[in-house]
């Protein structure tokens, strides 16, 4: 075992589902571990967990840190964060990943305070980079991105001196790979050890709601800003996404200007998507914007403003009104026998 | 039976108003170019904790940690309802990350004492971390209860809390004492009530007693001042890493395991594009070419 260059994930799963964010680190930690010539650890907590360690493996795991007990059935912060401060004491790993959902966001700084590491919310982007400080030169560090200052700038943020380097990681922004069934790998039982106050927490009651909107899972998706100028006409988005079988999005501008629920918001502030098609229609482009959809694979931009910076990420572009356009684009659509 | 809290609050910049010189060369925030608000979610923790005085009785103390001109939010927290603010500044603590700033407070928290509550705001808008309460959490061995929305009941020494998810709802019950972490949702702060805003208008710490002796020569020296202030409960006591015991290798850039390495300006990047005529032709060749493309 190559301790020391172990880059491990933290699995989040419920009711026996993985976390796709747990899927997309297994797979982003694949890559940094292969650069860095190491192997890829998850840590899977839970009660009943044993049959996802598989996935685990085929996403792109070497070894399954299985915790499997009873006291690990719902997520609760103590008895976690024991089991992963008990591991990363003992082994040492040289990255520690996390998604940046309410779980991972309570979790990792407790691991990270217990012990002393450095870690870095919400990161969009991770690689492997050397750092230099005071003539001394750190070697195939982990560079932990993300936007900081509500988008408008993007820090690059290092922690040279101390183990593990942790960051938590937003959801949807790496790209979920493709599991490979042949792959092997090792499952090893951990025996938990928790004391009484750690199990002092108990879970009363849990209502869960369903997500109405999927955006994070579309392919195609059909946005309105602020120029889709009323609720009313909102109703042409819908009918372009209906048509083209996709999910209705909304930039910040359009949901508090009451055009359309929180839920579809796109951007630093609300989702972040990357579809196979984005088609912006009526938004500006601003910075928060476009830091939850300019991966986008094409982005197609209508609108009556061509110095729109969303005209400067649109690989399709159109300058005119969205409501004679969409109109166009439906029966365009229909003609091309869909 | 009374419950003692313990509120911590952020002056934070008021990131919705971000210029160029906003940034220092090693990419920390140059803080004085920028308004300074009380940090939004900082005031639901005030809040839920006021509330909690008022039910069941107990005393609230407002602590904060930043440069002098942060007792502006100590001001604000007493026009609403604070028993005791205290100022925590130390230039060593100056470029502390969360680790840092964690353990700061937790020494304040503990030299504070006799508490049963520590809140705080979920996150601070200038960071958006919301690692500072977990962090202070573990330091104090405490529990936590991260996006607290209300408190459902409190009694012999137990606490139930509804936590607001994304997608879900959660209730938990918990031994005292621990730290809540508290979210927008929670409350609408009160505003600053104005008689007590009279009441404290006199409210200042020993940082701005030369200025107040100008203005009320009568104290004559500045004991005199503060021998007043602190009769009336209008003294911001103010507390630097000696007065915690600090180990200073634990504080300020020394003592923080993050470096920012490098900060770039979002730069747009023109991409390649086809421009498409706003008429039926123009739209039709462009679903034609995503269809071609396999896009759609």
């Amino acid at each position: 075992m190559t301790a020391g260059r172990e880059v491990w994930v933290f699995i989040e799963q419920e009711e026996g589902r993985i976390a796709p964010v747990s899927l997309e680190l297994l797979g982003k930690a694949r890559e940094l571990a292969d650069r860095l010539g190491g192997q890829v650890c998850a840590l899977l907590p839970g009660d009943g967990v044993a049959p996802l360690a598989q996935q685990v493996i085929h996403y792109g795991a070497d070894r399954v840190l299985l915790a499997d007990h009873p006291e690990l059935a719902l997520y609760r912060t103590l008895p976690y964060a024991r089991v992963a401060i008990e591991l990363v004491r003992q082994r040492k790993p040289a990255i520690f990943l996390l998604g940046a959902t309410p779980v991972g966001r309570d979790l990792a700084p407790r691991i990270a305070s217990a012990v002393s590491a450095g870690l870095t919310a919400d990161c969009t982007d991770l690689r492997i980079g050397d750092y230099e400080r005071q003539g001394r030169v750190y070697h195939d560090l982990l560079y932990q991105i993300r936007p900081a200052f509500g988008g408008n700038m993007i820090a690059t943020i290092v922690t040279p001196d101390s183990q593990p380097q942790m960051a938590t990681v937003r959801e949807g922004v790496m790209r979920l790979g493709e599991p490979d069934r042949r792959r092997h790998g090792v499952v090893e039982r951990i025996e938990p050890c928790f004391n009484s106050r750690d199990l002092d927490l108990q879970v009363l009651r849990r209502e869960v709601r369903l997500p109405q909107v999927d955006l994070k899972n579309a392919q195609v998706i059909v946005a309105g800003g602020m120029g889709v100028g009323s609720k009313e006409n909102f109703r042409l988005i819908h009918e372009l996404a209906e048509v083209l079988g996709g999910q209705v999005a909304a930039s910040r501008a359009a949901v508090d200007a009451g055009f359309i629920s929180p839920e579809h918001q796109v951007g630093q502030t609300g989702v972040t998507v990357r579809p196979r098609l984005y088609i912006a229609c009526g938004i500006s482009g601003a910075v928060q914007h476009r830091a939850g959809m300019d991966q986008s694979a094409k982005i197609v931009a209508i609108n009556t403003d061509p110095n729109a910076p969303i005209f400067q990420i649109a690989h399709y572009k159109i300058v005119g009104d969205l409501r004679t356009i969409i109109p166009q684009m439906i029966r365009a659509y229909r003609q091309q026998g869909r | 039976m009374p419950y003692n809290s313990v509120v911590l609050v952020k002056q934070v910049p008021d990131t919705a108003h971000i210029t160029g010189q906003a940034m220092n060369d090693d990419g920390t925030v140059n803080r004085a170019a920028l308004p300074a608000i009380f940090n939004p979610e900082d005031l639901n923790a005030l809040e839920m904790a006021l509330q909690v005085k008022e039910q069941y009785g107990g005393r609230v103390t407002v602590l904060t940690m930043g440069p002098p001109r942060a007792a502006d939010v100590l001001r604000e927290a007493l026009y609403r309802g604070a028993d005791r603010v205290i100022l925590f500044t130390d230039r060593k603590t100056a470029g502390s990350d969360t680790q840092a700033t964690s353990y700061v407070l937790k020494c304040a928290v503990e030299k504070v004492g006799d508490y049963d509550l520590v809140f705080c705001g979920r996150q601070a808008i200038d960071g958006d971390t919301a690692q500072v309460g977990p962090q202070v959490a573990e330091k104090l061995g405490l529990p936590q209860i991260t996006c607290a929305e209300a408190i459902e009941e409190l009694r012999e020494g137990q606490i139930v809390v509804r936590r607001a998810l994304p997608l879900s709802t959660e209730t938990v019950r918990c031994s005292l004492p621990c730290l809540l972490t508290v979210v927008a949702s929670a409350n609408r702060p009160r505003p600053p009530s104005a008689r007590r805003m009279m009441a404290c208008k006199l409210a200042a710490t020993p940082f701005d007693y030369p200025e107040l002796l100008r203005r009320w020569p009568e104290f004559e020296t500045e004991t005199a001042l503060d021998h007043y202030l602190t009769e009336r409960g209008l003294k911001i006591e103010v507390w630097d890493g000696t007065d915690l015991g600090l180990e200073y290798g634990r504080v300020g850039l020394a003592g923080s395991p993050t470096r920012v390495l490098k900060v770039d300006l979002v730069v747009l990047h023109s991409r390649d594009s086809k421009t498409f005529a706003a008429d039926e032709s123009g739209v039709a060749a462009l679903v034609q070419e995503l269809v071609q493309e396999y896009v759609l």
